[in-house]
């Protein structure tokens, strides 16, 4: 047990820094921590700033060399995420191509899959969006109705997802669709790599509860992709989207718990600026979440290390989704109590506009994260049944 | 870095965990329980002997095997698994430590020998009818001067105070409050002017004693009046050590929930299966894992004497307080009827529970407590 940098790590640790102080400058630096997968602030900016990061290499560093990676392994990963949080870098908009494709088309690509879309994830000339969730199919998603035929060399796709984060934006789509008409459940699935630049998608934003619309509804009609672009075999697609969710539930949360401890430091100085933090309640509710957000760090160490050392996640990792999103709720709910009246006057509320500050939007958005990427009650489902080892429900 | 227990630490919990289920099984627990000493002399001196327990994270100057609070905490964590009753968190982590602490070099090179080999039952002094955990609630005056002091005064809720030969007691200097004026003293257990009265606890493993001090001659541990640093790193030790110990007791009984779950039926299933129940479980473990990592990580903080300490140790003691009992709770009512039978072991720990979230202040005390210690 030690939780200091060994000479290797602190020289990683270097040369991020130096890296960061070198290019992260003028514009890029203004903006801030600001953005983020569903907060499309200065979205032309954070572009160009991935760009720059993607030509060094810093996009998909945990990739093959042969990929365009740096091989990177998980803590020089951390490292990186931690020192980028600290630099104040932008908030990422290319998370669903390299954090949630890419190691899945690594572990289940073909290597022509692999040549032909990591580049351009790199290069970030393509975004990608997650076609999973359809109106029948959220919680209970081997329920997927979408449909994709071959006729000749192409795939034909029907059917409609929803909850589609930043469809609007992305060139591509990863989906799982029915490729087997007769099946039922997770069998006759397959995962499909769909252009989304084309006559039988259409994208539509789905206004939130924030007055903002980063979900879309994707509606495919006749849509087209080529044959090839199946990533694992045909009619076994489930394990793939599952990996997939692999991702999003493990690694992925580790840079999500500096960004917290940003805007909980920001929090608190919103409650030292308005004078709440001398009132009792206040102060327990600001310990309280400082507490989360540090075990939080804590709890990414020790699934970090199990990582590294035995190859596996020990089962802290499978409570990470549950944990943050409770946890962040919990911090909006909180914000609230500090803002007093006055955290209920937003920006802009009349003729169709609804503004909210970063601090609303956090806590309305909040109301999100313990629903998306597998409800908190799914989570439980599967800590009690994959970790705990308790009898299934009965289906 | 690296954030898990090495293979010798492994192998250290491993044998500790055999020890202590082969000498402090559940009908030991009951029968120890139920006695005014509260624990077995033999077992004492075995762990001592045979496993070097009380020695283990002492230095090497003093008698001890120079381990660190890592290794401590490994073996309070295995101790709160069991409940082991024994006077082993008031000898070896507060009473120890306050001398290790406060001590000059010849005090400890005369103190502490005697608690690595299992000799010494010591109990720190502490707190004052009032039950407060800070600086203020010590109100017992030492009078005197040099190196003769008189102690007059009340100290309760003295862990393990009814059987312990050496006494840490905290005093101030007339006239002097908060923080200023705090001096450690040392009195051994059967010094004229004592009077002890064993109190009868609702959690019946840890015992507690009041002590009453009427002129009783007492011995400076440490600068006199400048003893509050002392003291209170003692306390974010202790804090740490019991927050090991409450994660070994918090995993027993989700253990125990879930084996539970998985073999009662109700409605023709095991009640494990119905959501109700299951969710219970993986909130529990959601809770028995942050404490764990919270509680571990506060021990190497211990362990390096790191900067850290004061913060993590309000962190580790506010989180598992609220854990423990949690999962104590619900682990009653998953149990439905038979958790709440004095036959059922869920009792003993729930009492457990409760009396180490208040030991050392509550969860919300180590929150404000955090919250001053974070700049709020």
């Amino acid at each position: 047990m030690d939780f200091r940098d060994t000479p290797a790590e602190a020289e990683f640790r270097a040369e991020i820094r130096a890296w960061l102080d070198e290019h992260l400058v003028g514009k890029f630096a203004e903006l801030g921590g600001r953005g983020g997968p569903a907060d499309e602030t200065g979205w032309d900016t954070r572009v160009e700033w991935e760009r720059i990061l993607g030509a060094d290499r810093w996009i998909g560093m945990n990739w093959p060399v042969e990929y365009g990676g740096r091989a990177a392994d998980f803590s020089q990963q951390v490292i990186f995420d931690e020192e980028y949080a600290k630099a104040g870098a932008p908030a990422r908009i290319s998370f669903f191509g390299e954090g949630l494709f890419a190691p899945t088309l690594i572990a289940f690509g073909t290597p022509e899959q692999k040549q032909r879309f990591l580049p351009k994830i790199q290069a970030v000339e393509e975004l990608w969006c997650q076609g999973y969730s359809e109106p029948n199919a959220g919680s209970d998603l081997a329920n997927v109705q979408t449909r994709a035929v071959l006729d000749g060399d192409e795939w034909v796709i029907n059917g409609q997802k929803v909850w589609t984060t930043l469809a609007h934006r992305a060139q591509w789509c990863f989906l799982v669709a029915r490729t087997d008409p007769e099946s039922k459940g997770s069998r006759g699935l397959s995962y499909l790599l769909v252009p989304m630049d084309q006559p039988g998608v259409e994208v539509r934003p789905l206004r939130q509860m924030t007055g903002t619309a980063e979900f879309n509804e994707v509606f495919f009609d006749d849509a087209r992709t080529d044959k090839s672009l199946v990533v694992g075999d045909v009619n076994d697609g489930w394990k793939v989207a599952m990996a997939t969710l692999g991702f999003e539930r493990g690694t992925a949360f580790f840079s999500q718990q500096l960004a917290f401890q940003r805007e909980l430091a920001d929090l608190i100085e919103v409650a030292r600026a308005n004078s709440s933090i001398d009132e009792p309640r206040i102060r327990q509710e600001l310990a309280d979440s400082y507490v989360g957000v540090m075990i939080m760090k804590y709890n990414g160490m020790r699934m970090l290390t199990n990582l590294v050392k035995r190859g596996v996640l020990g089962p802290e990792s499978s409570i990470g989704k549950l944990y943050w999103s409770n946890w962040h709720r919990t911090l909006g709910e909180r914000a609230m109590h500090i803002l007093g009246p006055g955290g209920q006057i937003i920006d802009a509320g009349f003729d169709g506009a609804y503004e909210l500050n970063e601090i609303q939007r956090s806590f309305m958005f909040s109301r999100s994260e313990t629903i998306y990427a597998g409800a908190s009650e799914i989570q439980r489902n599967i800590i009690g049944e994959r970790v705990l080892g308790l009898p299934r429900e009965p289906r | 870095m690296d954030f898990a227990f090495s293979e010798d630490q492994e192998v250290l919990r491993d044998t500790v965990r055999k020890f202590l289920d082969a000498r402090s099984p559940e009908s030991e627990v009951r029968r120890l329980m139920d006695t005014v000493d509260g624990y077995d002399p033999a077992v004492w001196a075995q762990m001592a002997s045979e496993l070097g327990l009380q020695s283990l994270a002492l230095p090497e100057a003093y008698g001890g095997q120079g381990y660190t609070f890592v290794e401590l905490g490994i073996v309070l964590e295995e101790m709160g698994r069991v409940l082991l009753c024994a006077p082993f968190f008031s000898t070896v982590v507060l009473a120890a430590h306050a001398i290790l602490n406060a001590g000059t070099d010849a005090e400890k090179a005369a103190l502490l020998p005697g608690i690595a080999s299992g000799e010494t039952l010591a109990a720190l002094a502490f707190t004052e009818p009032s039950g407060r955990w800070d600086a203020d609630g010590i109100t017992m005056v030492a009078s005197g001067s040099g190196d003769s002091y008189t102690l007059d005064g009340t100290k309760t809720f003295v862990i393990d105070g009814h059987v312990a030969n050496l006494f840490v007691v905290a005093a101030r200097t007339q006239g002097t409050g908060g923080e200023e004026g705090i001096s450690l003293f040392t009195v051994d257990g059967d010094a004229a002017g004592i009077t002890r009265t064993p109190l009868a606890t609702m959690d019946q493993t840890r015992k507690q004693a009041r002590v009453d001090f009427a002129g009783v001659k007492a011995t400076p541990l440490g600068p006199v009046g400048g003893g509050w640093d002392a003291l209170s790193k003692t306390l974010d030790q202790a804090a740490v050590g019991l927050s090991n110990e409450m994660v070994g007791g918090a995993q027993k009984v989700l253990d125990m929930s879930v084996e539970y779950a998985k073999v009662r039926v109700q409605f023709g299933r095991p009640i494990g299966s119905f959501q109700a129940i299951k969710h219970k479980c993986a909130d529990m473990l959601l809770e028995v894992e942050s404490a764990k990592s919270a509680a571990y990580y506060s021990a190497w903080a211990a362990a390096e004497d790191s900067d850290e300490l004061p913060v993590v140790a309000s962190l580790a003691k506010a989180y598992c307080s609220d854990a423990y009992f949690h999962a104590a709770a619900e682990n009653i009512q998953i149990h439905g009827g038979i958790g709440f039978t004095w036959e059922h072991p869920a009792h003993l720990y729930f009492k457990r529970a409760k009396s180490s979230e208040v030991l050392l202040g509550d969860a919300t005390y180590h929150r404000e407590l955090l919250a001053q210690r974070i700049g709020l």
